[in-house]
């Protein structure tokens, strides 16, 4: 792969920078615990919690456009499908590394598995994330076996990790292929609802809570499902509308074209999606239901809601994507990608935030004195730091993949 | 009959049902409290008896009065709400619990199993009354020479006596009002009803109709937070 040796040594030193940052906020977590985070007893839950329901929705909208391949076998997609896949995997583990860290008790996590309350959203999310984590292993092995059996013979680095995950295996032989293209098949299918259900379980989490009027509403699960396909959808047009290898050739313009379309409809689904929940809620004027929407739109968070939310997150994109000037060229598609990637952080910091901000019952800020009880919410110096070492993780876990496994987006033919 | 014999009287017959009640089988208590907001003076000795009691942490507040001005001047008057669990009947919290660390005992009331609670903290989110929080480790003498032996004392919450230390339970998990179950075992009242100075508030068993709560709520109205929720909490205010 031709990329820019500088660009590729600066990714590698932004990973840098992020991984010392995440080892400070590690330190800062693991010795002082929960002290350090701004969290509170109102907003109890906050960058941590947004960032695992972000990149778990990546992961969710990742996998199901590779389901469009091996599922659905729309062929169209085929060249970044792996991809996809791998992205699916990358973003599970930021995800799960986030919400671990929320724990008030890390080291009891086990208990989901010894002990699950099945009335439990949350219990049912562990389970379906477990089941969901060793489809995602499973497939990408049967998917990738072949490459791995080859690429062994390589020199270096990629041919010892190709040789150990080969784990022994060395047929190349075409019936195998088909084996493994069938196995693929029949686990890919079962994970489109797998993913379903866990990422709509995600959204039915937040839904089922009856005392946060912004969260208990029958869109939720469904809205969830939306912006996993957006945000996953964008984050795999813009690594291949400005990475793929293959750049110039008409295959490539095409398909950029065509994730663009792709990208394009779900952003204007999920706006619509979010105007109905938003509207509606505000047509009622009932106290609860209006005060965490306008909070989230008028609070002093707006930026998050219109810049970025509405900004990035629908006019960018649009009009990126729309515009027939713009969305023949890869360049710019690629650019409502990553516009969408950044903007969805604000729609799940939205989603957590604002609603936890309104007080369950008048004067209870008041009545309790303690900083911790407070409706203003911004996340500490441990909060980011760790954060932005668990993504550095993620950025570099991701760049070594792609760099040494056979995820790199391929040309049709070869697939 | 003058103020304080009554009063007195109201804790002798409040004691006299607990013990009545502590014969039954647990199953066949259902422990209430009653908050009669009339005599409510939002002097928060309620607040402070279960901090002494429960020796809870900054930020951890198993009680509080919450306190709201009502009108413009000069027509205005100030209304108060103490707030303790409600005990819910049908408890929104322990439903959504992932590992069953929450529950309802047989006698109603809805507890946390510290050496089981990951902290997650969904239940505080599923409350819709505020009444749980946080136990982020914070004390409220930490940078002076010595933690103040009232944050280092034992506590007997749930009948375990603990001594709260950095990173051990109940630190890092979510906390709340247990109705003082280690003191009502004991045959005695909760320490927020016995240090009531208005005796605004009562506490007892709401299936004996013989028991003071039974009697208030069948002889005065009252009414409950968010009853369109379905929570059914066992607070019950008089107005």
């Amino acid at each position: 792969m031709k990329t820019n040796k500088g660009l590729t040594l600066a990714y590698w030193v932004i990973v840098a920078l992020m991984l010392v940052l995440g080892a400070i906020g590690l330190y800062w977590r693991l010795t002082f615990g929960h002290r350090l985070a701004n969290y509170g007893q109102l907003i109890v839950w906050g960058l941590w919690v947004a960032m695992y329901i972000y990149f778990i929705g990546l992961s969710a909208g990742a996998f199901l456009i590779s389901a469009l391949v091996y599922a659905f076998g729309v062929e169209r997609f085929r060249p970044i499908a792996r991809l996809a896949l791998f992205t699916a995997l990358v973003s599970l583990l930021v995800a799960l590394l986030h919400i671990w860290f929320d724990l008030g008790h890390m080291a009891r996590f086990y208990e989901v598995y010894t002990r699950p309350n099945f009335l439990s959203m949350m219990a049912w999310m562990v389970w379906l994330y477990t089941g969901y984590f060793i489809l995602l292993l499973v497939e990408f092995w049967f998917e990738t076996r072949q490459d791995f059996v080859r690429w062994s013979k390589e020199p270096g680095l990629t041919g010892a990790i190709s040789r150990l995950l080969t784990l022994g295996s060395k047929d190349l032989s075409a019936s195998s292929r088909a084996r493994d293209e069938k196995v693929v098949k029949v686990l890919g299918t079962i994970g489109v609802p797998l993913a379903v259900m866990f990422h709509g379980g995600v959204g039915a989490l937040f839904g089922v809570v009856s005392a946060r009027p912004a969260w208990h509403s029958g869109l939720f699960p469904l809205i969830f499902l939306v912006s996993a396909l957006v945000s996953g959808g964008g984050l795999l047009t813009a690594i291949y509308a400005l990475l793929a290898p293959n750049r110039g050739t008409a295959e490539y313009q095409s398909l950029v074209r065509d994730l663009g379309k792709l990208v394009l409809g779900l952003v204007l689904l999920d706006a619509l999606f979010t105007f109905a929940e938003y509207s509606i809620a505000l047509y009622g004027s009932i106290p609860g239901d209006v005060a965490p929407l306008l909070a989230a739109m008028t609070g002093p968070f707006w930026y998050v809601f219109w810049i970025g939310q509405v900004g990035l997150g629908v006019v960018v994109p649009v009009v990126l994507l729309g515009w027939n000037r713009t969305n023949r060229n890869p360049f710019w598609v690629g650019v409502a990608g990553l516009s969408v990637v950044f903007a969805f952080v604000g729609v799940r910091l939205n989603i957590v935030v604002p609603p936890l901000s309104v007080p369950e019952l008048r004067g209870l800020v008041q009545a309790v004195p303690s900083a911790r009880m407070t409706t203003l919410y911004v996340p500490g110096a441990m909060e980011w730091f760790l954060s932005i070492g668990i993504i550095g993780l993620g950025m570099g876990l991701y760049a070594l993949g792609y760099n040494l496994l056979p995820v790199k987006p391929q040309a049709a033919k070869e697939a | 009959m003058p103020v304080v014999q009554e009063m007195e009287n109201a804790l002798v017959r409040m004691l006299d049902d607990l013990e009545r009640a502590l014969q039954k089988p647990p199953s066949e208590r259902r422990w209430g409290m009653v908050i009669d907001l009339s005599k409510c003076v939002a002097c928060d000795a309620c607040t402070v008896s279960c901090k002494a009691e429960n020796k809870t942490p900054p930020g951890v507040n198993y009680t509080v009065v919450l306190k709201e001005e009502v009108g413009t001047y000069p027509n205005v008057r100030e209304v108060f709400l103490p707030r303790p669990c409600m005990h819910c009947e049908n408890p929104p919290c322990v439903d959504v619990c992932p590992v069953g660390a929450t529950y309802q005992t047989e006698e109603g009331v809805v507890v946390i199993d510290y050496d089981v609670c990951i902290g997650c903290r969904y239940c505080i989110t599923a409350c819709p009354y505020g009444a749980r929080t946080f136990d982020f480790g914070e004390w409220y003498t930490e940078g002076t020479p010595a933690l103040a032996s009232y944050e280092t004392a034992p506590t007997f919450e749930y009948g375990e006596e603990r001594v709260r230390t950095d990173g051990v339970s109940p630190e890092g998990n979510v906390r709340k009002c247990h109705f003082c179950l280690h003191r009502l075992h004991e045959g005695l009242l909760p320490a927020c009803i016995n240090d009531c100075i208005g005796r605004a508030r009562y506490f007892g068993d709401l299936n004996d109709p013989d028991s003071l709560v039974s009697e208030m709520l069948r002889e005065r109205y009252s009414f409950r937070l968010k009853e369109e929720l379905g929570t059914r909490p066992k607070v019950f205010y008089l107005s």
